[in-house]
């Protein structure tokens, strides 16, 4: 018969249109902004850097890896100098990433070998500045590594073992300061969840002068 | 599937005066024979075929290879030219590839090859990328325009000696040659004043 | 913009008018912007009345030089962006990549690692063959209902995906040698349970617009594409099937475990735009097929070769690699000089090459039904454009 095709079609719909108020997996919409989806533990958007306790003790010692590696390269680091003596201490002066360029693809997470950069899961970014705006600094970079294990537990109780591993196979001596602690001009405090809203006080950096030095 | 071996064999002993070279698994052919060995390759009843999956092409600057021959350092100099590569493959028979390669003479003024495209259709468009993005300009397609860059366009965007134009905008985290270009425009000069109407 | 033309060979002659008015052909630019273009993608269309006489497709407005921003990178750089390529199927566009890779460098891939590549790459093919019948069903005029309901099923994929990757579209999962990150059992469970569900889907869909009359009048005998035609225009995927030709990489290379599982190949009779919409759904029973063996039989061991990423080599040489992605053959053809970079780096493209019948297919049909043609080519710009 002509039209029994569209006729079933339509019972399709109406089918779905009456379980679509008792079962769930028939409305799978969500009204976004005042219920939030729980992110799988897996899920990632844009870096950040790990500290161990003070934000003064973080892992990255500005082995550039990551800067080379970083398929757009939106990530610039210069390394620290000791202020007599001008030589080289393993910590970065300049940390950025351009969140505006990166692309969340995790190889800087991955090639790491500090274990010091892992990936976010801030989602909510937005901004009115096109150049200097999603230019994360070292500061608002900066997050401990309690955050990190709010965030990706199974992962950072792994990194945790790895890295208490290796310290115990190499047995350093007591550790010692290896340069003033840097004063930070914007840590934002630790955020208590992973969904709750980005904290709009961390300002952006002024534009990075090109240096010479790199 | 026959090897490279027979396959060249055969198609020597088919075409008078086709001289084929061997380089890995593909065959070397010349410009003029290239629709010759194509046409052969889809007619042959063994080897049937008929479909050409992939069209490449690639620029080899010029170069100089350095060998020991009888206790010599022998320095060649090999002449810069583009090369299109051909995989043929054959849904009759369900094998191959068989590779084909084609080289131009040079890379300067407009090199040119015979284009396939009146024997495999499945060539047109790739045809007409290699021409657009390499300038290799294929005699006989039926339609050679750019297809990717906007017709006005004047370079060759994937040669290896291509230098992209200086219109970078600037970035907030430069690297290496980038960092070179934005000196170039850093800091932005002022904006021109606006005329009052 | 009207503009008398020059009649072209090809069997067709302008008579005038019984009352004697003077008719020109129309030449109509649609797109970039159109919604039925599926992206930024341009037709240019010469118009008799209301019949296609002339249509010529522009590309290019998402070009980027995705082959030279490669050749520019080293090898591990390449795979996010090989993600954007084909957006749909993030999936498979890293089993390409890192196929031909594998092929150029040698490396063996663990057992675990290909029954989950497999897998992804089934799931993929899933969630674009179901969200594609959507598109063309908003094509011929069904705007939303069947490609919601597409989108509904693909979003239990794509949080599958996020679990396994970390990310929904962009994916960035496959490594040369394995994938990035193991899947644990609790994902396999909640994959077996979507799979399970998903022939239902299939039923679902087909009950709302296979049988649908509209459909059919709109589908059939519209856009054929004759047999030989489709081998000569190196027309790869759905849509060489359903023009008849019995050539599925998955069959006849045997990459991965293919070999191993079973599931047919189906046909196209005809080679019209219905078939190809019903290839695809019978495609996506094998999917099912195919993915129930494989998450049946997926072993224990390790995901990946071991491989060590940073500063990765490939040994001097060149190849080719291929497989059967969604939409065609995707392959990646790679020239190594043994430094971290490729030297060349090109990706054959399916939807870029099967847009090149896009005009025999479309001339002598109403305007209306191009859209129906072209959507039933099933292209994704990021991939045609590069």
């Amino acid at each position: 018969m002509l039209g029994n095709g569209m006729i079933q079609g339509l019972l399709v719909t109406a089918r779905n249109l009456l379980r679509s108020y008792f079962d769930p997996e028939c409305l799978t919409t969500i009204q976004y902004p005042e219920e939030r989806r729980t992110l799988p533990e897996n899920s990632r958007c844009f870096p950040f850097l790990v500290y161990d306790g003070t934000p003064d003790n973080l892992r990255c010692v500005a082995c550039k890896i990551c800067e080379q590696e970083c398929p757009p390269q939106c990530i610039y680091i210069e390394v620290e100098r000791d202020a007599k003596t001008g030589k080289p201490v393993r910590r970065p002066r300049v940390f950025d990433i351009d969140y505006s360029v990166c692309m969340q693809c995790q190889i800087c997470a991955e090639v790491c070998p500090f274990d010091a950069i892992k990936m976010d899961q801030i989602y909510e970014l937005s901004g009115t500045d096109r150049f200097g705006g999603m230019l994360m600094n070292k500061g608002a970079l900066l997050k401990s590594n309690e955050y990190y294990h709010q965030m990706h537990p199974t992962e950072a109780n792994e990194v945790d073992a790895r890295l208490s591993q290796s310290k115990k196979k190499a047995s350093p001596p007591a550790a010692k300061p290896a340069a003033a602690p840097i004063t930070l001009q914007s840590a934002p405090p630790p955020r208590p969840t992973p969904s709750a809203p980005p904290s709009p006080s961390v300002p952006p950096t002024p534009p990075v002068p090109p240096k010479s030095d790199v | 599937m026959e090897t490279v071996d027979q396959i060249k064999d055969r198609i020597e002993a088919a075409l008078p005066g086709v001289r084929l070279a061997i380089e890995g698994k593909s065959l070397v052919v010349d410009r003029q024979h290239l629709l010759d060995v194509a046409r052969f390759l889809k007619t042959d009843s063994e080897l049937a075929m008929d479909y050409v999956s992939n069209l490449c092409a690639m620029d080899w600057l010029p170069s100089q290879i350095k060998t020991r021959e009888c206790d010599r350092e022998v320095v060649r100099n090999l002449p810069g030219h583009l090369e299109v590569v051909y995989d043929f493959y054959s849904t009759a028979k369900k094998h191959g590839p068989v590779q084909l390669r084609c080289r131009t003479e040079g890379r300067e003024g407009t090199p040119s090859l015979p284009s396939i495209t009146p024997l495999f259709r499945g060539a047109e468009f790739q045809e007409r990328e290699a021409f657009d993005l390499y300038g290799i300009r294929f005699e006989g397609h039926p339609d050679l325009r750019r297809i990717l860059m906007w017709d006005g366009f004047k370079d060759f965007p994937m040669r290896k000696d291509y230098r992209p134009p200086d219109d970078y905008e600037w970035e907030p985290t430069p690297h290496d040659e980038v960092l070179q270009q934005t000196k170039k425009h850093w800091p932005a000069p002022p904006p021109a004043p606006v005329k009052p109407a | 913009m009207i503009q008398p033309l020059t009649m072209p060979e090809q069997g067709y002659t302008l008579t005038p008018k019984e009352d004697a008015i003077e008719t020109q052909m129309l030449e109509v630019s649609m797109g970039p912007h159109h919604p039925s273009t599926h992206g930024v993608f341009r037709m240019d269309v010469v118009l008799d009345g209301e019949e296609v006489r002339r249509l010529k497709p522009v590309l290019g407005y998402l070009h980027r030089n995705h082959e030279q921003l490669a050749e520019k990178m080293n090898w591990l750089g390449s795979i996010p962006f090989t993600d954007r390529l084909d957006y749909f199927c993030s999936m498979t566009n890293n089993w390409a990549y890192c196929l031909a890779v594998e092929q150029l460098a040698g490396i063996k891939v663990p057992e675990r690692a290909e029954y989950i590549r497999v897998i992804m790459a089934e799931l993929t093919r899933l969630q674009n063959h179901s969200c594609q019948a959507g598109f063309l069903l908003s094509d011929t005029g069904a705007w939303g209902t069947p490609l919601l309901y597409a989108f509904r099923e693909r979003e239990k994929i794509l949080d599958l995906f996020e679990a396994a990757s970390g990310a929904r579209m962009m994916c960035n999962y496959m490594r040369f040698g394995g994938v990035r990150a193991d899947v644990d059992d609790d994902w396999l469970a909640a994959a077996r349970k979507v799979v399970e569900n998903y022939p239902c889907f299939i039923d679902e869909l087909e009950a709302l617009i296979t049988g649908n009359e509209i459909l059919l009048a709109r589908t059939q005998k519209i856009g054929i594409l004759p047999r030989e035609l489709a081998i000569n225009a190196s027309i790869t995927g759905p849509m060489l099937r359903a023009s008849g030709v019995d050539y599925d990489i998955r069959k006849v290379d045997r990459y991965g475990i293919y070999g191993r599982l079973d599931f047919r190949v189906p046909l196209g009779e005809v080679g019209d735009v219905y078939d190809r919409y019903y290839v695809r759904i019978l495609e996506m029973r094998e999917s099912v097929k195919i993915l129930q063996q494989a998450l049946r039989d997926i072993p224990e061991g390790p995901s990946d070769a071991g491989v060590k990423m940073r500063n990765f080599k490939v040994p001097v040489g060149d190849g080719y690699g291929r497989i059967e992605g969604p939409k065609g053959e995707l392959g990646f053809y790679l020239v190594s000089d043994g430094s971290t970079r490729p030297y060349r780096y090109h990706v054959r493209a399916p939807s870029f090459i099967n847009l090149t019948i896009l005009e025999d297919m479309c001339v002598g049909h109403k305007l209306a039904d191009a859209m129906v043609i072209l959507g039933s080519v099933d292209i994704v710009l990021g991939e045609v454009d590069r």
